[in-house]
């Protein structure tokens, strides 16, 4: 470390190496460690806030489990043996935001194989900007502009009906498909990018060699380009799924009546509940739980965490 | 099972350049057959085509007598070795072998069997379990070897696979797959711009120039009977004098160069008549010092030696002539043959059997 440092030094300056270091200081300390540091602190602690602020700092402001307590049995009086809304709330997040993530995949691999190995020049170009021009518009409005899509008199219904494909128009707003594919867009190209970035740098030969020994594609893709392309879907399908699983635009806006999102509730005990404690608790075992998630498949698959970042 | 390979006007046109042109032939069963020419010939061009990576424009080609056109890579009776050979990194070597056999649903116990086998075949027993990542060039060229001879293939075909070796190793691998393919007892269709493997492995050479095959023959008679201007000098090394025809007779051509009067064999495929534009074609290993007299059936050059390299087994002297001709010549350096000083002038000679007159053309670049 010492060594490391010395040559940093002596490479840079005293100058540049104090500023970088201080960005990358900053960086880590300021918007990344402590802020969660504080939720976590948050999360452990009492909402004396809104029940009696002169309690504050005093002898009863300790560390807590009260939080967390609630989030799996809800209040006292509760008559479930758990809580039943917010224990379904988030399973439901998790396993929606696991299928966003699938259906990404399914959507995306076939897109990026295409960029990357199929399409040349001017055809790859132009199916990239077709790809990026639509994230111009920003989340909210393309989040309504599902929903005008969508809705019982959407444009989708209008025609379905219209070819006489249906003759009741489908709420798909409350049968959620809406949120399910509004997600899935918002994200198509943290899936797209990090699986192409791989497969572009797959050798042609390889696919050839394999058609040539009597390969079909299927198989091609089985055992030769998924394979070299699983650091690249790793990576794609954990940022899918964690920005999925931590959405709060595209639920509130595109969800159905009946379906909450987790980030919801949490954004509720921030926000109308004025609970800062069991936002952050409820936040905390979200994040956790993303986390344990991705670690998991990642030692599934077998991919080691630095081969994402390439 | 070897089958033969036909070629039956094959054009293979990308846009508007044509990548090769009108190519027939026939590649014998068993036979190892190379296509030598400098890059960009479209030697690796034919190749895809004949494994089925590229569809000819025109013209047909046959395996075993059945036509190939519809027919994609995976169905053909061939196995292609890639350039870079294109090994799978993340398979082991007993995988990349047994590839086609996993692909033909064959079980693992089988296919292990069977790659053991081929890495025997090809010198490396004992090395299946190993990643490919930690064989050497000359390792992995074998694995390649092993993985397309697994398939099966009635033809096997080789772009440059030995380019990327050490020059021991790949004059070691040379003898290796003549070997290889003499106990496969298939077609082998090599591809190579080093005529130095085409003339020591193949049975027989096609010599290709911008999408033409120029010559077909074994190698001495590439080598010693070219039919053009080019065979001649891509295929090793030639002087070439050039001038005009004055007398034909018997087959020897006399012709009026800048270095004065030359004698020379002609090529019966290729012949001259009085007054026609001609090169004369002499290899640096055909001239030899001559001292004062020149012998009657011989030609007479006197130039000033330039300079000389020594390459162990023959010395390599670049001579000028008086009319600021330049000549390579190699004396073998048998301990017999004279020294001589930079910018001596020395008289030099070779038979009329050494040289070959051909009409002019497009010369190979050096």
């Amino acid at each position: 470390m010492r060594n490391w440092l010395r040559t940093f030094l002596a490479r840079n300056g005293i100058g540049l190496s104090v500023y970088m270091l201080g960005a990358v200081a900053l960086w880590v300390i300021v918007m990344i460690i402590l802020p969660q540091l504080f939720m976590l602190d948050f999360s452990f602690r009492n909402n004396w806030q809104q029940i009696d602020p002169s309690r504050m700092g005093g002898p009863d402001d300790v560390y807590t489990m009260v939080n967390y307590h609630f989030l799996a049995f809800g209040s006292p009086n509760n008559p479930d043996p758990f809580n039943v809304v917010d224990v379904t709330v988030f399973f439901r997040t998790i396993v929606a935001a696991i299928f966003v993530t699938l259906f990404d995949l399914a959507l995306c691999y076939p897109i990026a194989y295409y960029l990357a190995q199929v399409a040349r020049g001017g055809k790859a170009r132009l199916l990239v900007l077709a790809l990026i021009i639509p994230f111009w518009v920003n989340e909210l409005l393309r989040a309504f502009a599902f929903r005008i899509l969508f809705g019982e008199e959407g444009t989708i219904n209008a025609i379905l009906m219209g070819i006489g494909v249906l003759s009741d128009p489908i709420d798909f707003v409350r049968e959620d498909v809406a949120l399910y594919a509004g997600l899935g867009y918002a994200y198509i190209l943290l899936m797209i990018f990090p699986i192409y970035n791989v497969i572009e740098s797959l050798d042609k030969n390889q696919i050839e060699a394999a058609r040539d020994l009597g390969s079909s594609w299927w198989r091609i893709h089985r055992r030769v380009v998924i394979p070299f392309a699983k650091p690249g879907i790793t990576s794609g399908c954990t940022m899918v799924f964690m920005l999925s699983a931590g959405a709060l635009a595209a639920p509130q806006i595109l969800g159905g009546p009946s379906s909450l999102w987790f980030t919801q509730i949490i954004y509720q005990w921030f926000n109308t509940g004025s609970n800062w404690p069991r936002g952050s608790a409820y936040a905390i075992v979200l994040m956790l739980t993303c986390v344990l998630l991705v670690l998991i498949l990642m030692k599934l698959f077998k991919v080691k965490i630095g081969e994402i970042g390439r | 099972m070897s089958a033969d390979v036909q070629l039956d006007n094959v054009w293979v046109k990308f846009g508007d350049f044509v990548a090769v042109r009108d190519a027939s032939l026939t590649i014998q069963g068993g036979e190892f057959f190379s296509f030598l020419g400098p890059s960009g010939c479209g030697k690796t061009t034919l190749l895809r085509a004949i494994s089925g990576f590229q569809h000819p424009s025109t013209g047909r080609i046959l395996i075993g007598g059945k036509d190939m056109s519809g027919i994609g890579p995976n169905r053909r009776p061939t196995a292609l070795i890639f350039q870079n050979l294109a090994l799978f990194p993340l398979m082991t070597v007993w995988q990349n072998i047994s590839f086609a056999l996993e692909v033909k649903g064959m079980n693992k116990k089988a296919r292990r069997k069977k790659a053991d086998e081929l890495l025997e075949l090809v010198a490396l027993p004992g090395q299946g379990d190993k990643m490919v990542t930690e064989l050497s060039g000359g390792q992995k060229q074998r694995v390649a070897v092993a993985r397309a001879l697994c398939a099966e293939p009635e033809v096997l075909l080789l772009d440059e696979p030995l380019s990327a070796l050490d020059l021991k190793l790949r004059q070691h691998m040379r003898t290796e797959l003549r070997a290889i393919q003499q106990r496969a007892g298939i077609t082998f269709i090599y591809i190579t711009h080093d005529q130095g493997e085409a003339l020591t492995m193949s049975d027989r050479v096609a010599v290709m120039r911008q999408g033409v095959v120029d010559q077909i023959g074994d190698g001495t008679t590439v080598y010693d009977h070219p039919e053009t201007a080019f065979v001649a000098s891509f295929v090793g090394e030639n002087n070439s004098f050039s001038g005009t025809v004055i007398e034909i007779t018997d087959g020897l051509a006399c012709v009026q160069t800048e270095c004065g009067l030359l004698r020379s064999r002609t090529s019966s495929a290729a012949p001259l008549k009085k007054g026609d534009d001609a090169v004369v074609f002499v290899r640096p290993e055909s001239i030899h010092f001559c001292g004062d007299d020149t012998r009657r059936d011989e030609n007479g050059l006197v130039a000033t030696l330039a300079h000389q390299e020594f390459e162990g087994h023959f010395w390599h002297l670049a001579l000028k002539t008086e009319s600021g001709h330049d000549i390579r010549m190699s004396v073998m350096n048998d301990g017999r043959s004279e020294v001589h000083e930079i910018g001596a002038s020395v008289p030099v000679g070779f038979s009329t059997q050494g040289a070959i007159a051909l009409a002019p053309g497009e010369l190979a670049a050096d």
